[in-house]
């Protein structure tokens, strides 16, 4: 049983709109599994609900015109992990996402939802920030489109202005085009957890495969938001695909990420796990793009 | 014959296609619903409870406070049969809501509403008022001078300090040329985590009270709510449904009393309280953490001269089953490697955390820790294989307990170490994993079990059994021992057939407990349901076949001595001719104009004996040195149960045992604020329970040697496939990266810090 207010839902973006336009107080519920969970928590006891869920025009992946990949809000976790252009062009978001949670969760979860939770830990969030990911919010004054770094404010918080729902995840064919990526989720279990720390990395190598053209890297859980480690990518930028290359970048993310000391894990296993992760990430990104680092993993 | 055939479950129909019922599902719709307001301190008085405002809530029934509890009638929780000694009786410290808090999460205020969602606004609505004391959560500060006092009665905080002596192990050391092999092992509070968290409903009818709850302990139950409402044992009723496991957290009296109060303050009517999982984590029971400081001194042919142990185990703020868990695990010690000079001390220390109850394998997981984390230590230190080493010096067999008087009659341990070691290709791997240098390594590592089945001579060991005779020769069966998940149902009716002589489709074992029916029993626990249900089966189903058979001498004018039952017929022993079906005699016996008879039978058994349960794990892990990560590649556990009753429920028991040990081992801790002494990760997210996707495949073995103390050669399993397989994935970790983690469980925390310290981190 719940301690729910009332439940509104929606018909259309345009109805969700008004309906939270008409109850200013009103927390969106997509999937559900976070809203509900807060509810049953106490945090969100009493609230009123506006329900997009059955918004079947936020669901699907799609390339637009620009050739960008296009995912509704409401699409589920699993959809992503097997939609074939996922598959083709961004195909690290569908393993990424893969690892949330369990069966169960995927299927019901959202990336709107996921995204507009505002956690640290969101297994989608730190791949969209590598890909230079764009939100797109629809609100009363119409459509507007930020980069996602700007949508996160602070843990918990995102740039979703009242009357607000997000529409869409957009990932630009300039982010993708020619990069391969990898992510790794480091939690304490092998399912059903949430990440101790996510790091997504993805590559592009020159056409010979012997540099490093561009390198972005984005953690969850280094920070109160997920974040990019400029450093690193700027170190890698140009060098030679090789071992050295993925120590020194590697390294040069401690320059960036600011982890917490908490019960959940102490500051120096987060930045102890931050630098292998990057290594292992960018590695394996460099071998999706056809390049090959000398030694043997470390 | 049944025994010994993997015949399918009692329930298993029901419970997979979701028709068996629990007991939320029993529970009338109209009942109230309880919820326990805890304490937000971890050691203090409630000074005042301001309830006006949830009281105004919508849906809210009444809120009972602390101070609404007028007659002060303290009662014991521990599942253990009770004791006419006053001496041995276990400690009454708990009241039903109380107003000196002991731990972060103490039960001060009920709240009664028409529903959930009025209950729950009604709790964050309700002001309470402290006076705080200083606080105490680590068992050597608690036992400190100038430490926070938790019960007036046990200065120092010590609940009991027990010891053994064997030997002398001052003059033993000075022995020349002995090596000396010091460490301290520790395991922490790990919750027991089964699928339906405890519930429980009440109410009056008449005079008495009738509580229907999720345990494994229907009399005990029966006889604690009698002593926390200070009324006759015999106004109280207990059902028993078919729970959703216990694991040893439903072993204990959790909120039968509360609720059971509650119903009588509201003159009777149906109250509910359902406990949440985040509740379950803080408030019910957890596993002791203990921690084991064992030096041994070891001769250089690789035997011991001399060893002691100290425990500490930790009681949480109140005694529920106390002492007996530290001093199981002591009383292992002296036995598992026997040895002539042993000091054993072990100390049971209240402190301000949840409290410590039973839990699967009752302080043995945690001794099995200690020691066999320490054996491999020895083993290493005496340059000796960890297997030769164990071989050598393990209790061999003929060994003879003069306390419990448990033989063992076989050579288990070999045995057990054999077949599990051919199961996992033990010798190879051990050589291959050698002296390895890189990053990502293997190992292999093997730890053995101590068990003993059941609590004689400790405690009382009875079990009664009731057989009524259907008319068409079908028998029901009632147990106090009950059916908690582990096929105790099926192990009972495999037992019955046999022993009766009828068609195990003939035998309908009743699962539910009802203490106004069932024959007394005190309930599943110490792996003690088929060894002592056997003996009262076995006993109470020669009872009814005497019976039946006198019945069928008159029907047959055979003497009895000629006759017996098979396969349901009654059969002349000559020539083997059915001489009638037992549905045939019964049908006569019930409706006979001249003669008729209820046959049924009734037995107590007795049992003064308990048998030794052995076994071992050998794990194969794969260790990512710079990612602080064990992956567990392969583990098999081989047990001497006994007799297996059916080999598919034993391996199901086994694999659910490993399971259990491959989250002590590798993820499963109860972390506690030290600032607030709150439980900081409550709740299944953040509670590391370990899942299916961090099991490899799961291997059992077994080595059957018929247990002569037993009715059908059986003895436990319930406990001990938990017991060894922590220190089996530390030791095969300890193989492959030389780091001797001693603090279980070994999660990336704790391997960060052991492999930092032990430089084998990269720059």
């Amino acid at each position: 049983m719940y301690d729910i207010k009332a439940l509104y839902e929606a018909e259309s973006i345009e109805h969700a709109v008004q309906l939270l336009t008409e109850h200013p107080g009103a927390q969106i519920i997509a999937g559900g599994s976070d809203v509900l969970v807060q509810i049953r928590e106490g945090r969100r006891a009493g609230a009123e609900l506006v329900s997009i869920y059955g918004l079947d025009e936020m669901r699907g992946v799609s390339l637009d015109e620009e050739g960008a990949v296009r995912i509704g809000s409401l699409t589920s976790f699993s959809h992503i992990t097997r939609d074939p252009i996922i598959q083709k062009y961004i195909r690290v978001l569908g393993e990424a996402v893969d690892m949330v949670g369990g069966p169960q969760i995927r299927n019901i979860g959202t990336i709107g939802g996921n995204t507009c939770n505002g956690v640290t830990s969101a297994d989608s969030a730190s791949t969209l920030f590598a890909w230079d990911a764009v939100i797109e919010l629809t609100g009363p004054e119409g459509v507007r489109r930020l980069p996602i770094h700007e949508f996160y404010i602070k843990a918990g918080v995102v740039d979703l202005r009242p009357g607000e729902l997000q529409t869409a995840v957009i990932i630009p064919r300039k982010s993708f085009a020619g990069y391969q990526g990898h992510y790794i989720k480091y939690a304490m279990r092998e399912a059903m957890d949430i990440a101790a720390m996510g790091c997504s990395v993805n590559v592009k190598l020159t056409p010979d495969k012997s540099r490093v053209e561009e390198a972005r890297i984005a953690y969850g859980v280094a920070g109160p938001v997920p974040m990019r480690a400029h450093s690193a990518e700027q170190a890698a930028k140009g060098r030679a695909v090789s071992e050295e290359t993925c120590r020194i970048f590697a390294q040069a993310v401690l320059e960036d990420i600011r982890p917490r000391d908490s019960w959940r894990a102490s500051r120096a296993l987060r930045e102890h796990i931050a630098v292998v992760l990057a290594e292992r990430a960018f590695k394996e990104a460099v071998r999706r793009c056809g390049g090959e680092t000398d030694e043997q993993t470390v | 014959m049944y025994v010994g055939k993997s015949v399918t479950r009692t329930d298993a129909y029901d419970k997979v296609t979701g028709r068996t019922r629990y007991t939320d599902d029993l529970c009338d719709r109209g009942a109230y619903t309880a919820r326990v307001l805890h304490a937000s301190i971890a050691h203090g008085r409630v000074v005042s409870i301001d309830i006006s405002e949830a009281e105004k809530i919508p849906g809210v029934v009444r809120i009972f406070t602390c101070f609404d509890v007028k007659e002060k009638h303290y009662f014991p929780t521990a599942g253990h049969p009770w004791s006419t000694d006053p001496e041995h009786q276990d400690v009454a410290d708990r009241l039903v809501l109380t107003e000196e808090v002991r731990f972060y999460g103490d039960d001060i205020a009920a709240v009664v509403a028409e529903d959930e969602v009025s209950a729950a606004q009604a709790l964050r609505a309700i002001k309470t008022e402290y006076e705080e004391y200083s606080f105490v959560l680590d068992v050597q500060e608690a036992v400190k001078e100038g430490a926070p006092q938790i019960h007036k009665d046990y200065p120092g905080n010590i609940l009991k300090h027990t010891t053994i002596r064997k030997g002398n192990y001052e003059e033993a050391v000075k022995e020349p040329g002995l090596v000396r092999v010091e460490g301290w092992y520790e395991t922490p509070a790990v919750q027991h985590c089964h699928i339906e968290n405890f519930i429980c409903y009440a109410q009056m009818e008449g005079e008495r009270i009738t509580v229907t709850a999720s345990t494994q302990i229907p009399h005990i139950v029966r006889r604690v709510v009698g002593q926390a409402l200070g009324i006759d044992w015999g106004r109280v009723r207990v059902i028993k449904p078919y729970i959703g496991g216990g694991f040893g957290n439903k072993q204990d009296v959790l909120y039968e009393p509360l609720c059971a109060w509650l119903s009588m303050k509201l003159g009777g009517h149906l109250v509910k309280l359902n406990v949440s999982r985040e509740e379950t984590f803080v408030c019910n029971r957890v596993r002791h953490a203990i921690r084991s400081h064992i030096i041994s001194w070891v001769r250089p042919d690789g035997t011991y001269a001399a060893r002691k142990l100290e425990a500490y185990s930790d009681q949480g703020a109140y005694a529920s089953h106390g002492h007996s868990i530290a001093a199981k695990g002591a009383g292992a010690f002296p036995q598992l490697y026997p040895c002539e000079n042993i000091e054993v001390d072990a100390y049971t220390v209240f402190t301000n955390k949840p409290v410590g109850g039973a839990m699967r394998g009752y302080g043995i997981p945690q001794a099995m820790w200690a020691a066999e984390c320490h054996t491999d230590e020895v083993a290493a230190r005496m340059g000796m294989d960890p297997v030769a080493f164990r071989r050598k010096n393990l209790m061999p067999k003929g060994y003879k307990d003069p306390f419990s008087k448990n033989e063992l009659y076989y050579d288990s341990f070999n045995q057990c170490l054999d077949k599990a070691m051919e199961a996992i290709g033990y010798e190879r791997k051990y050589k291959e994993y050698q002296n390895q240098t890189g990053m990502i390594r293997k190992g292999i590592g093997v730890s053995v079990f101590w068990y003993n089945t059941a609590v004689w001579p400790i405690s009382l060991e009875t079990s009664s059994c009731r057989m009524v005779l259907n008319q068409d020769g079908s028998v029901q069966v009632q147990l106090g021992e009950t059916e908690i998940g582990q096929g105790a149902d099926t192990a009972f009716a495999q037992m019955t057939a046999d022993a009766l002589g009828v068609l195990l489709k003939d035998v309908h074992v009743v699962s539910c407990q009802d203490t106004d029916v069932t024959p007394f029993g005190t309930g599943a626990y110490a792996s003690r349901q088929t060894y002592t249900a056997g003996c009262a089966i076995r006993q109470t189903a020669s009872l009814l076949k005497e019976r039946i058979l006198t019945y069928a001498r008159d029907l047959t004018r055979m003497p009895v001595y000629n006759l017996d039952i098979k396969e349901g017929n009654i059969v002349r022993i000559t020539d083997g001719r059915i001489l009638m079906t037992l549905g045939e005699l019964s049908s006569e016996a019930l409706y006979s104009m001249t003669n008729s008879q209820h046959l049924t039978a009734e037995s107590t058994a007795q049992i003064k004996s308990n048998a030794y349960s052995f076994g071992c794990t050998i794990a194969e892990v794969e260790v990512d040195i710079p990612m602080c990560r064990v992956k567990l590649l392969d583990i098999v556990n081989a047990h001497d149960a006994g007799t297996l009753i059916n080999p598919a429920l034993a391996e199901a028991q086994v694999h659910g045992g490993m399971s259990m040990g491959i989250g002590f081992g590798l993820s499963e801790r109860l972390l506690f604020d030290e600032k607030t002494g709150r439980t900081l990760n409550g709740s299944l997210l953040d509670y590391k329970l370990s899942t299916f996707m961090d099991h490899p495949r799961l291997k059992a073995v077994f080595v059957e040697n018929p247990e002569p103390t037993g009715a059908f050669g059986t003895k436990a399993l319930g406990e001990p496939p938990v017991c060894s397989v922590a220190p089996a994935i530390r030791n095969a970790v300890y193989q492959a990266t030389g780091a001797a983690v001693n603090e279980a469980p070994l999660n990336p925390h704790n391997l960060f810090l052991k492999f930092s310290e032990e430089g084998l981190l990269p720059d």
